[in-house]
This record gives C-alpha cells, sequence and structure tokens, in this order.
C-alpha cells in the first residue's frame, strides 16, 4: 500500500492576535507549526503501513522552511518526504493548491490513498482535498472518524455527518481526509528525532512537475483576497458588580423589563 | 517581474507593512521595505496598510471566455431523509437578496429520489426555478453523482452565483463541483454582498482563527461559489402568495450517476441534549467551571430556562462535556435568542460561534474577561454564587 499524507505548514492561530491600537495582526513570536489535524492524517498512515506493509510520504506545499514540517513526520515515522516549492506557486488558492499537489502525486505514481487533515486551520477551507480528489479523478470520504476495514482493493470508513456518522465504502485508490477523533498521534522516537535532523528533503520546482504555468499560484487562482480588516470591535453593553445578590437583582430587573427570557 | 513589487521612489520605510505581514515576509532595508518572495503569500495585506500606494501586486488576468452569459443565483436546496434542512431557506434568505441587488432570478437545485413535492416549500421561500433531479440512485446523498449533476446543471444554465450550506454534504459536494467547473470557492462565508459598481460577489469570511476578516472575489471567472454556515443567515420567510414557479427537470445519465463509493449504514447518535444549534436559550460553560460535576449547575439553569448547554473548547477538551456542545471556530456556530456564558473568558474563535446571538449575557468574576467587550449584560462575580440565586429567582418567577 503506497500512501500520501498531504501536510501543511500553519501559523499558529492561537496565538495570533490583533494589536488594538494600530489595528493589525500582532504576529511576534507566533510559532508555525504543522497542522494539528494532518498529525492524525500522518499518524492513520503510519498505523495502516503496520497492518499492510508498503510506504508512506508526506508531502507538503510551501515555501522552503516548510521543510520544518516535513522534518516532523520523518521523526514519526513516514519512508519519503517531498517538498513543492516554487515561487510560481506563491499565492496559491485551494484551486491552484489541488492541481499542484495532485500534480506532484501523479509524479510520484502508484499511490493507493491519499490521507488530509480535515482542514487546515488558517483557512479552515477544507476545500484541498476534494479538490485533490477530482483533479486526479479518484473518489474521496471525507471527515473520516475512523478507518473500519482497509485491504488493496477497497476501504470502509465512517465519515462524521451532523447527525450521526455514515459508513461508506470505496475503492481504491481514493482520498480520504480525517477528523481528530481517528487516533492518537504519536510522539516522536529518539531514533526518529535523529533521523529527521540527517533527513534529506528531496525538493520539487514547477519545472519538475508536468504543470500549466497559468494554473499556478496567484495567476492560476480564481479568488483572492480583495481586503482584510479587523473585526468591528465591541465596547460591551450593561455592566453588573458588586455583591451577587445584588448583581442578580439588578440583573432580573433588567430581565423582567426587557423580556429576556420570554 | 514578479507579481508584488515595492516602489521604491515613494517607500519611506516606515514599517506599517512589515507589522502587518501575516508571514513576516517584509523588512525594511536601508529605508526601503524588501519583500521576500518564497515567503510571501500575496494576501495584500501589506498593500492595504501602506499609507504611500508604495506596494502594487500585479497579476495578469484573463476574464474567462462568455463570463457575461452567466446570469442568476442558486442556492443547493441540501435535503437528507426527504427533509430540506433549514440551512437551504437560509441560502434562500442571502440569495434573495443577492438576487435582487443583480436584478435576477433566484434558483435551487433539488437532488434526490421522491423529492418532487419538495419544491413548493422552496418555490415558498423565494425561488423562481427549482432544478430537479430525481432518481433512485440519488436516495443517498453521493458525492460523485450529486457533484457531477450540480456541475453539469451548471455548465448548462450557467448562473453566476452558487451559494450551498457549508454542512458535511456541502463541504464534500461543493469543492468537487468547483473544482471540476474550474471556478473559485470561498468557504464559511459569514458576509455575501454585490459589490455596487463591478456586480461582483464580495465574500466576506473570517481567517486566522477569526482574527481577521477577509474579503474573497473571484472576479474573472463563473460562478462565483461560496458556503455558508448554519445559523449565520437568516431564513428567507414563507411568502404563502407564491405557489409555484418553474420547475425544471434534469434527467440524469448512467455516466452522472456511476459512484465509486457506497454508502452501507448511517449511524444515528441522538445527543443527550437538545441540539444546541436549534435552541432558542444556550448556557455555555467554560474552564472556569473547574468540574465536570459543575456542569449540573448549568444545566439546572438551562433546565430552567428551558434551553441547552454548550461549551467552550476549553472544557471540551478538559473531557468535561462531549464535542457535539462544542461552540465556536472549531465547534458549531449558534445564532439564539439568549447566548448565557458561565466561566469563558471570550477568546475570538469561540467569540465567531456566537456573537450573531440576539442577546448575549456573560458571567465572568474577570472584569478584563474580553467576553464582557461582546456581551449586552455583563455580570462581573463568581459564578458559583450567581448561577444558584439567578435559579433560585427564576424559579420564584
Ligand atoms: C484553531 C483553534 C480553534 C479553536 N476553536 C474553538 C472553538 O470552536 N470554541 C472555543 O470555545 N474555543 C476554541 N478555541 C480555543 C480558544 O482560543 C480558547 O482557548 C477557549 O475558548 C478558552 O475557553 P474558556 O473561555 O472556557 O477558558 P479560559 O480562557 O481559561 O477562561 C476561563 C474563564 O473563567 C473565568 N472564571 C474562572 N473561575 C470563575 C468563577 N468561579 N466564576 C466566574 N468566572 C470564572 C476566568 O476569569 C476566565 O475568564 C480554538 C483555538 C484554536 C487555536
Ligand atoms: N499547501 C499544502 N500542502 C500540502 N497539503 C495541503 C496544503 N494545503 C492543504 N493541504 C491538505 O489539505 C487539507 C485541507 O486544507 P484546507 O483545504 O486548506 O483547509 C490539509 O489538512 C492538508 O492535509
Amino acid at each position: 500500500m503506497n500512501i500520501v499524507v498531504c501536510i501543511k505548514q500553519v501559523p499558529d492561530t492561537a496565538e495570533v492576535r490583533i494589536d488594538p491600537e494600530t489595528n493589525t495582526l500582532i504576529r511576534e513570536g507566533v510559532a508555525s507549526i504543522l497542522n494539528p489535524f494532518d498529525t492524525y492524517a500522518l499518524e492513520e498512515a503510519l498505523q495502516i503501513r503496520e497492518k499492510l506493509g508498503g510506504t508512506v510520504t508526506a508531502v507538503t506545499m510551501g515555501p522552503p522552511q516548510a521543510e520544518a514540517i516535513l522534518r516532523e513526520a520523518v521523526s514519526m515515522g513516514v519512508d519519503r518526504t517531498l517538498l513543492i516549492s516554487d515561487r510560481a506557486f506563491a499565492g496559491a488558492d485551494t484551486l491552484a493548491t489541488s492541481y499542484t499537489l495532485a500534480k506532484a502525486i501523479e509524479k510520484i505514481g502508484q499511490v493507493d490513498l491519499i490521507l488530509c487533515g480535515k482542514q487546515a486551520i488558517d483557512g479552515d477551507t477544507a476545500q484541498v482535498g476534494p479538490g485533490i480528489a477530482v483533479h486526479l479523478g479518484i473518489p474521496q470520504i471525507i471527515f473520516v472518524r475512523k478507518i473500519r476495514e482497509i485491504s488493496e482493493e477497497k476501504l470502509v470508513a465512517e465519515r462524521m455527518i451532523e447527525s450521526g456518522a455514515e459508513v461508506v465504502e470505496s475503492s481504491l485508490p481514493a482520498l480520504v481526509s480525517v477528523v481528530k477523533d481517528i487516533n492518537t498521534p504519536r510522539l516522536p522516537s529518539l531514533r526518529g528525532r535523529m533521523a529527521a535532523k540527517n533527513a534529506e528533503i528531496p525538493v520539487w520546482t514547477a519545472a519538475d512537475l508536468a504543470v500549466e504555468e497559468a494554473r499556478l499560484g496567484l495567476k492560476g487562482s480564481p479568488t483572492w483576497v480583495h481586503k482584510i480588516f479587523s473585526p468591528p470591535a465591541k465596547t460591551g453593553g450593561k455592566v453588573f458588580t458588586g455583591e451577587a445578590a445584588d448583581i442578580v437583582d439588578a440583573f432580573m430587573k433588567e430581565v423582567r423589563e426587557n423580556q429576556l427570557f420570554s | 517581474m514578479s507579481a508584488i513589487k515595492v516602489i521604491t521612489e515613494t517607500c519611506t520605510g516606515c514599517g506599517l507593512c512589515v507589522k502587518a505581514c501575516p508571514y513576516e515576509a517584509i523588512t525594511v532595508v536601508d529605508k526601503i521595505a524588501e519583500i521576500d518572495l518564497h515567503k510571501c503569500t500575496l494576501c495584500g495585506s501589506c498593500v492595504d496598510v501602506c499609507p504611500f500606494d508604495s506596494i502594487e501586486i500585479n497579476v495578469e488576468r484573463k476574464a474567462v471566455e462568455g463570463m457575461e452569459e452567466y446570469r442568476g443565483v442558486w442556492i443547493f436546496a441540501e435535503q437528507r431523509d426527504g427533509e430540506i434542512q433549514s440551512v437551504a431557506y437560509e441560502l434562500l434568505g442571502a440569495g434573495q437578496r443577492l438576487a435582487r441587488a443583480r436584478n435576477t432570478e433566484l434558483s435551487a437545485v433539488l437532488i434526490g429520489y421522491q423529492v418532487e413535492g419538495l419544491a413548493a416549500a422552496l418555490f415558498q421561500r423565494g425561488a423562481d426555478n427549482v432544478y430537479l433531479a430525481d432518481d433512485p440512485a440519488l436516495a443517498d446523498y453521493n458525492d460523485e453523482p450529486y457533484a457531477r449533476i450540480l456541475a453539469g446543471l451548471v455548465r448548462r444554465y450557467k448562473p453566476e452565483i452558487v451559494l450551498c450550506g457549508a454542512t458535511a454534504m456541502g463541504r464534500a459536494l461543493i469543492p468537487r463541483a468547483a473544482t471540476e467547473l474550474g471556478t473559485g470557492l470561498t468557504a464559511d462565508c459569514t458576509g455575501l454582498e454585490i459589490d455596487k459598481e463591478t456586480g461582483h460577489l464580495l465574500q466576506t469570511r473570517p481567517a486566522f482563527g477569526g482574527n481577521i476578516m477577509a474579503t474573497i472575489l473571484c472576479e474573472h471567472h463563473r460562478p462565483q461559489m461560496a458556503t455558508v454556515r448554519h445559523k449565520v443567515m437568516a431564513e428567507a420567510a414563507v411568502d404563502p402568495g407564491r405557489t409555484g414557479g418553474t420547475l425544471i427537470r434534469v434527467e440524469p445519465t448512467p455516466d452522472d450517476l456511476m459512484s465509486r463509493t457506497r454508502v452501507l449504514e448511517v449511524i444515528k447518535e441522538e445527543e443527550e441534549t437538545a441540539n444546541i444549534t436549534e435552541a432558542d436559550i444556550i448556557v455555555s460553560g467554560g474552564r472556569g467551571l473547574k468540574t465536570p460535576e459543575n456542569f449540573a449547575l448549568l444545566t439546572d439553569l438551562a433546565r430552567e430556562l428551558g434551553g441547552a448547554v454548550g461549551a467552550s473548547r476549553a472544557a471540551v477538551d478538559a473531557g468535561w462535556i462531549n464535542y457535539a456542545h462544542q461552540v465556536g471556530q472549531t465547534g458549531k456556530t449558534v445564532k439564539p435568542k439568549v447566548y448565557i456564558t458561565a466561566g469563558i473568558s471570550g477568546a475570538i474563535q469561540h467569540l465567531v460561534g456566537m456573537s450573531s446571538s440576539d442577546t448575549i449575557i456573560a458571567i465572568n468574576k474577570d472584569p478584563q474577561a474580553p467576553i464582557f467587550k461582546a456581551a449586552d449584560y455583563g455580570l462581573v462575580g463568581d459564578l458559583f454564587e450567581i448561577i444558584p440565586l439567578l435559579i433560585e429567582r427564576l424559579k420564584k418567577g
């Protein structure tokens, strides 16, 4: 079983804040991390390899410093890594990103299963996975919380929906995106960490892929950011302070006057 | 030539762009901004803040041919088990507004088996046309045929805008359809407006965990496609005067219906409490509750008010309550009449999930907690004192 896991480096959005005075992003000390959902995809790939044999390749499209997350993937135990990096990819939206990743996966060849995270926390779109599947002409099962069965030919997975889950069977090759209920990602072993330090990270540029230039990066992106702004600041409403009994008295008066609960 | 350029003649090296860049791609060297093209994603934040218009983003883009033939606003009318999902009515509400602004028609796409009867409800809520694909093979939602049929309809009838719910179904379907069509798709929009001058769709959505808002354009491709989360837009009202519209049947071909996946079974998981996305009153608890047992206090208050219990991610991550109750960016979006928080600080990721509630009431002992900025009523004090008193007073009536 040859598995490709698509992973992405993202800013740790928990740390990103707005400077209330200048209304700009404060990004001092904001670390770049491996997209949390993608660690579950990596773990799932490793578990499948342990069962069925084969190789796991971690792929990312990003700037040169994105190789850090590929090293992290090596430390968890993936066999191969691949950094897809070129200035021509800058400004890619989900369509151009999924096109580029699909072309890279085609070049890797003989891929049976592609795993993605549910979404990347910088954009939260969850669109790249299905996009890759369509570019490759393969089926998908997204938001998977459990892979029940997997063989060389097919897989059966539970996919989360609003009212519970759907059990879906798919032929392979297929693309699967995973949610965090699926597993508990392993911590890197000491040997893994050593391997990560020494790993050679292969880099493919646009010239290495059979791509149409016009479909890459900003140029190949139908959508682009027109404007970025801070959410309007709220000032707050009535505030009640003092002893608990006084607070509740004053508040209950408002409740009655404004019929809040009726 | 690169897509982004600093105009060195006018740049003063003020450094505002350095601060604005989310990717640390800009430095000031010899009083002139320098952009590291490896890090730059061309997001445009720097262009917006530059007081001297000294940064330019320039990309040659051509409008796709025949763009002007695209007319009309479409919504995908999600149905499950023969029931229209209310997100479809919310899309009709947004769609009516957009169709009016574009002086065009509003249509709904309905896919399923024996669902023709559902068209009436769509007409009543403002749809002028309903495109119907009805076939036994479409009884269960299935990615491949649904996406192929939707994409086929778009190719044939050329709508300028297509909206879909950001639901489990929508998020599987619509990126497949958009990719097949080679057009743009914007996820989780909270604002959809028509640009008065250009007629393009301005698609506004939170980014970076809700810390900033971004307005996205799809200027040169059609259709412009977007998803909207459940409970973000107001439902279209029923207009009893509208008794019908045009029903356009489409016959899916065997190729359309081909699929390599199959739903074997649907597992229903009833939540133990009322579904929070539908509740009128929600009482949400956070880390300030300290233990799982203390959630009982909230359950009591919720029961007294006839509401549901929600939670912050901190409370869910601590294992005090299950994920189905989580409100926020990675949880549910809610829009109740009254949203009460107890022991929640009001992180932006929580606020994006509840800030469109009609009335927000916050209980927190820290007067500086950001939740108070979002709240209509702020109760500054210990929740373990305030909530029992509140319950007592509510019981008295
Ligand atoms: C990518 C991403 C996605 C996220 N998605 C979500 C999401 O969907 N939903 C979400 O909620 N969060 C989300 N978060 C997490 C979010 O950033 C916050 O960490 C979280 O909301 C904090 O939860 P809290 O307010 O319960 O805890 P805290 O921030 O620890 O706040 C606890 C509050 O309780 C108060 N308190 C303590 N004791 C008492 C008392 N006795 N009486 C009264 N008040 C008391 C304190 O003053 C404090 O303000 C996300 C984060 C990231 C990075
Ligand atoms: N630049 C990228 N490189 C590799 N994988 C990516 C990239 N962008 C997105 N992905 C994958 O697609 C998933 C969904 O991302 P998104 O559509 O951006 O929310 C992520 O969890 C990754 O698995």
